[in-house]
């Protein structure tokens, strides 16, 4: 049996994080793809990662329309009236 | 339901990210329908009507929001993840405990939603605009190119820093639990 030629450009952890998004989005081309999975395969740290990413978009998507307006409306607020504050002093 | 009836929770939504009430995100959504039935004749269907009329928003938008000034404030933020936690050979030297699958449960998710929503205030304005066009709105990343008027490359380069971003405050709130 063969051995598995070592692989020129094998994905590191530290590359593989930054590489989850275009993955995610479906934009990493074939052979990038490729080169990510077979990374995803033999690490479950990055694994995991990959998860967290995962969840942290389905965690944003649950946010509803009422929960941030309803946070933007008071941190604006606040803002606004630096805002006019700072026009006023001037 | 009328096209002014169907969009305007998420018009409403999209304008909040920008300005500094309800009233004036409601003015924002109304001068854009205006803006909207005056370019109606140089709509050449080029964009789906709702690229085109949150295209229009968005710019209607930032142009009466104050909103860019509280971005300053976190521009140093960290990379996609801290440097620190890879060794020399760039393999993780502090890996991510585990919480992935924890947010499944509903109880914890609407915990974790309410962190979500408030870092989301936090992100880098460009950031921001990104992760609501695509990720809470659900535009599919050719439309939220479309309506920012931004690149394929870019919009996904604003897209990892603002998830990356949210997945470190998710991460440090499980780690404080």
């Amino acid at each position: 049996m063969r051995l598995p030629i070592p692989l020129r450009r094998q994905v590191v952890c530290q590359q593989a994080v930054e590489l989850v998004t275009d993955y995610l989005e479906g934009k990493l081309p074939p052979s990038a793809r490729r080169r990510f999975e077979r990374h995803l395969a033999g690490c479950p740290h990055c694994t995991e990662y990959l998860a967290q990413m995962r969840a942290t978009i389905a965690l944003t998507g649950r946010i509803t329309p009422d929960d941030l307006s309803e946070q933007m409306r008071a941190d604006f607020t606040e803002l606004y009236r630096q805002w006019r504050g700072d026009q006023s002093d001037s | 339901m009328s096209l002014v009836q169907r969009y305007r929770p998420s018009m409403l939504r999209i304008a909040s990210g920008y300005v500094p009430s309800p009233a004036v995100a409601e003015e924002v959504v109304q001068d854009t329908w205006v803006g909207f039935l005056r370019g109606l004749s140089r709509f050449e269907g080029r964009s789906s009507v709702r690229t085109w009329l949150f295209r229009i928003l968005v710019n209607r938008a930032r142009t009466t929001g104050v909103r860019e000034s509280r971005s300053l404030a976190v521009s140093n933020l960290p990379a996609t993840v801290d440097a620190a936690r890879f060794d020399a050979t760039g393999h993780w030297a502090v890996p991510p405990r585990h919480w992935a699958d924890i947010v499944d449960d509903r109880i914890v998710a609407e915990g974790m939603a309410a962190a979500v929503r408030t870092a989301m205030v936090d992100l880098p304005a460009r950031q921001r605009e990104v992760v609501t066009l695509r990720d809470v709105e659900g535009l599919s990343s050719e439309e939220v190119c479309g309506v920012l008027d931004i690149s394929d490359a870019n919009m996904r380069v604003l897209l990892h820093r603002g998830r990356s971003r949210l997945r470190q405050v998710l991460e440090s709130e499980f780690g404080r639990a």
